[in-house]
């Protein structure tokens, strides 16, 4: 390992320009003859539009123009679309209802768009549209997912009657129902994922351009995979073709999925700007984001888990509802499946499990993709379910986890899913040893001394990454292939571009791809430039998410890199009249090995530009490109334990100390993988302990702000102690397994495993809020 | 409209703007000096944290008018000569920024803090004086560290006994 090569704690390369206000996000951008727009949304959660009146609105100073959902509709502008086809277990395709850019006849949460203003400035535009007179006749609402699927309820799409998208199963109910009815002991629960918002610091936003000379259209937009919004806005949505659509995902602040999906604002300024014949500009505000962002989780689940005699699991029964929102948001459908029942066998050997998921429309924003996506909901159930068999069964949770790992691996499980490599236990005693778990009667008796409670929890997770094999993608519903691509561009004095299609929105591509390349070739990092986010300039990408830029996209980037070397092997070595098969490259250096004789890297790159003097037939120049498509997915796994101090006076938990022992495989930066994974156990304790979206009755938004939605700060967490074990992934040439979402998808259960441990009360719901949990621990009295 | 004359970064601009105009919106619009951010719409984030006549505000809670006459130190103002101001270089040595959308405001208000605090800096108050501004990537745990080095890098903390 060189210093700037695969393992170094490598300082980011992306700093320096955050750091001293360079960055460059989407509302940084301003281009000649910008203006503004402000969206009129629904101020009610169902109703149809009787009419629209923009008259006195559009007299008002500044403003260009306003425009409406008949307008849109009348230039073609086609739905947006759920893009991952899911069918029920009788066969009948998902009930996927109308989701209009701009609602022209009905509206189905509060804030969806229903005309755009257009003016002078942001205030000019926030005033105009308080002006536009909107005839709203109100729908009955529902908002709660159990009671949609319920008959007589309000329904929000015809297609989907009863709210019921799609009813679908996953599994052996015949064999998990034999092993029910045999087993020595069954642990019941119901289990609720709470909604979360997913709140990245950056708010969306999006710049539309129409250049009518080109008849182009360019869109600057908060986005984690711009090639995906060209492809879904030119191929559903009739914005325009491809080739004359470039979008371009600058410095994005934070997705964490929510900037995964096309939403309608994106569409509407580049119509607008056509319509209007001026660059439009949205910037969402902070109440706007809560409303309109795609939500996360929002899952009721009842569990069955059934056990024989020797403490071994012999079968799961998972029955759960997951609300969508009103709209089939871009991948909402996959999440609550093969994101989620696939990943319910956890750490275990479970010889059978059945899942059957229920999806349902209410009057609430679109739910879809949120850190983890899935993954964390079914890592909650499993965790907590387990920690409460150990209760019930009166054995220790580590001893139960101990009996039930998967201990050779490939381990094919009865949910699709083939785990390739893993070590659990090693994962289990880290944490375990970190923990001083040994130690925690002793602490717990000092807390009580205090009059506190004190309590410890663990959880042992398992996701899938790399998302995804595109022919077992496609196999499932996906609508799209899921490799990445990568273009590695040596220019003639031997600086290198590498272009891929990852994105990065704060996970350090920008260094962490240079390492890889720095390692390969011995080039200095400072010489590489990682290029993303411009559907111009990149060839070809599927984005970030999933935990997917390490194994895929960095696993594209290897490829190129094997083409570049070997074509450089093939210069250099006719440089130095050697075959090329005795060419070797150290620091940056081409060797014949075994001689003294070498080529420095700029001048094989300079010949393969001057092209002077080239092995006969060898083309010019020094540009490679690859497609990647993983083998499999990847599968990071580790263990988490939390411990708190719950104040039985007053509810309030503390987190007194948190401990994380994953095992991402190989590690290319171990300091940007902390930090991951830091984030990442702060997005879970937020869920745990602090954050919930809640609608009223009536499907108003209650927490629509941040002095309402309770977001982890500063003094909220503790510092973590986290590191990793090590079984490299055998599926991608890199051997690693991607760490972006961990930390959100074992924590919730570690965290309410300790509070309801602390307590001695087990029916506690996130979040655990100091309220729900005074009232638990008096109940337990 | 207002024409407001006031310093920034060192240097003496003026600008007209709408009188609502808040002061956030005048330094990125007027001044183009993009690196203060607007992350909510209710003064909790952060994000817009600069300093004004030597202390820090959120200037998303300060009309511009309010401004006019003070001087007002943004994140473009920091770094000297090409080179990072401490608490940045301390923010990028201990990876204490991953987006980089709450970066400026963390780093003024974390220079505030050491100026404010100098040798009594500890985690706890570190934590408890980071209540105004909200991360979503990093957990705090590395912000946390940067401060508390870059307190240290500048002077402000005692050494430990031991």
């Amino acid at each position: 390992m060189g210093i700037d090569g695969i393992g170094a704690r490598v300082p980011r390369k992306e700093d320096r320009r955050f750091l001293t206000g360079k960055g460059r996000y989407t509302d940084d951008m301003s281009v000649p003859g910008m203006k503004y727009a402000v969206f009129v949304r629904s101020p009610h959660a169902h109703a149809t539009i009787a009419g629209i009146d923009a008259t006195a609105a559009k007299a008002m100073p500044g403003v260009i123009d306003v425009l409406d959902g008949k307008q849109l509709l009348a230039d073609g502008i086609g739905n947006l679309i759920c893009g991952w086809m899911i069918h029920s277990k009788d066969g009948t395709p998902m009930k996927m209802g109308a989701w209009r850019p701009l609602a022209d006849r009905t509206v189905r949460y509060v804030g969806d768009a229903v005309a755009i203003v257009v003016a002078d400035s942001v205030a000019e535009a926030r005033d105009a549209a308080e002006a536009v007179v909107v005839d709203y006749d109100l729908l009955p609402v529902v908002t709660d997912p159990v009671q949609a699927i319920a008959d007589g309820q309000p329904q929000l799409h015809p297609e989907a009657s009863n709210n019921l998208i799609f009813d679908w199963e996953l599994g052996d109910a015949a064999a998990v129902d034999q092993a029910l009815a045999a087993a020595a002991h069954v642990t019941e629960l119901k289990i609720f994922n709470n909604r979360l918002s997913p709140n990245p610091m950056e708010p969306r936003a999006t710049l539309g351009i129409y250049d009518a000379g080109d008849d182009h259209y360019t869109c600057y937009t908060t986005s984690q995979n711009p090639h995906v919004a060209r492809l879904v806005m030119s191929a559903f949505y009739n914005v325009a073709p491809e080739n004359k659509l470039r979008v371009i995902a600058p410095d994005v602040g934070g997705g964490f999925g929510s900037k995964i999906f096309i939403y309608p604002e994106e569409i509407v300024c580049l119509w607008a700007s056509k319509r209007t014949g001026v660059p439009v500009k949205w910037t969402c505000d902070r109440t706007e984001a809560f409303l309109t962002d795609a939500h996360g989780r929002d899952h009721v689940s009842t569990v069955k888990m059934a056990f024989d005699a020797g403490n071994r699991i012999t079968a799961l029964k998972v029955d759960t509802i997951a609300n969508l929102g009103a709209y089939m948001s871009l991948f909402s459908s996959c999440v609550p499946t093969y994101l989620y029942a696939t990943l319910l066998s956890g750490q275990y050997d479970i010889p059978a499990i059945h899942a059957n998921v229920r999806t349902v429309y209410t009057n609430t924003a679109p739910v879809d993709a949120y850190r983890g996506a899935g993954r964390p909901e079914a890592t909650y159930l499993l965790e907590r379910t387990m920690e409460t068999a150990a209760r019930e069964l009166g054995i220790s949770p580590a001893e139960l986890r101990r009996t039930n790992f998967i201990r050779s691996f490939p381990h094919q499980t009865p949910v699709i899913m083939n785990y390739d490599a893993g070590d659990y236990e090693t994962s289990l005693n880290a944490a375990m040893a970190a923990a001083d778990w040994n130690g925690f009667a002793a602490r717990k008796a000092e807390a009580e001394g205090r009059g506190m409670k004190r309590g410890i929890g663990m959880s042992c997770y398992i996701e899938a990454c790399g998302l995804a094999p595109s022919a077992a993608a496609g196999s499932l519903g996906a609508g799209v292939g899921l490799w990445e691509s990568a273009e590695v561009k040596v220019n003639m004095v031997g600086t290198i571009e590498v272009m891929t299609g990852s994105h990065s929105h704060g996970q350090g591509h920008e260094t962490t791809f240079a390492q890889l390349v720095a390692d390969r070739l011995g080039v200095p990092i400072d010489s590489i430039n990682i290029v993303h986010g411009d559907t111009d300039k990149v060839q070809m990408g599927m984005g970030t998410y999933g935990s997917r830029s390490g194994a895929v996209g960095m696993s594209a980037l290897a490829k190129a890199l094997d083409k570049v070397e070997a074509k450089a092997k093939k210069i250099a070595a006719h440089l130095m009249e050697a075959d090329e098969s005795d060419v070797v490259i150290e620091d940056g250096v081409l060797k014949v090995a075994g001689t003294d004789k070498s080529v420095p890297w700029f001048q094989m790159a300079l010949a393969a530009y001057t092209a002077h003097n080239l092995p006969q037939g060898l083309e010019p120049g020094l540009k490679e490109s690859a497609f990647y498509d993983p083998a499999n997915f990847t599968f990071p796994a580790g263990c988490y334990i939390c411990e708190v101090e719950v104040d039985p006076e007053t509810g309030r938990t503390k987190v007194v100390q948190f401990v994380a022992a994953d095992d991402f495989g190989n590690i290319i930066n171990p300091m940007i993988v902390e930090g991951q994974v830091h984030g990442g156990i702060a997005q879970g304790i937020g869920q745990a302990l602090l954050e919930g979206v809640h609608y009223d009755d009536s499907g108003q938004l209650l927490t629509a702000s941040y002095m309402d939605y309770a977001m982890p700060r500063a003094d909220d967490l503790p510092s973590f102690k986290v590191s990793t074990s090590n079984t490299p992934c055998p599926s991608n040439p890199l051997g690693v397994k991607g760490c972006g979402e961990a930390g959100a998808i074992g924590s919730p259960p570690a965290l309410i495993n300790a509070i309801t441990d602390a307590i001695g009360n087990n029916a506690l719901t996130m979040p655990a809020t100091p309220e729900k949990v005074w009232a638990a621990a008096q109940a337990a009295n | 409209m207002a024409k407001i004359t006031m310093t920034v970064n060192g240097r003496q601009v003026s600008g007209v703007c709408d009188d609502r105009t808040l002061l956030v919106h005048f330094i990125r619009e007027n001044l183009g000096l993009t690196g203060t951010h607007v992350g909510c719409d209710t003064s909790q984030c952060g994000a817009c944290v600069v300093h004004m006549d030597g202390q820090s505000v959120k200037s998303c809670s300060i009309l511009a008018a309010q401004a006019a006459g003070s001087s007002i130190t943004t994140i473009e103002g920091l770094a000297q000569n090409g080179e990072l101001h401490p608490v940045q270089a301390a923010f990028k040595a201990h990876h204490g920024l991953q987006c980089g959308f709450c970066t400026p405001g963390m780093v003024m208000t974390a220079l505030d803090m050491i100026r404010r605090h100098g040798s009594d800096l500890d985690e706890a108050t570190v934590r408890a004086e980071l209540e105004g501004n909200i991360c979503r990537c990093t957990g705090y745990h590395n912000i946390v560290k940067a401060i508390l080095a870059a307190a240290h890098e500048m002077g402000g903390v005692r050494q430990a006994a031991e």
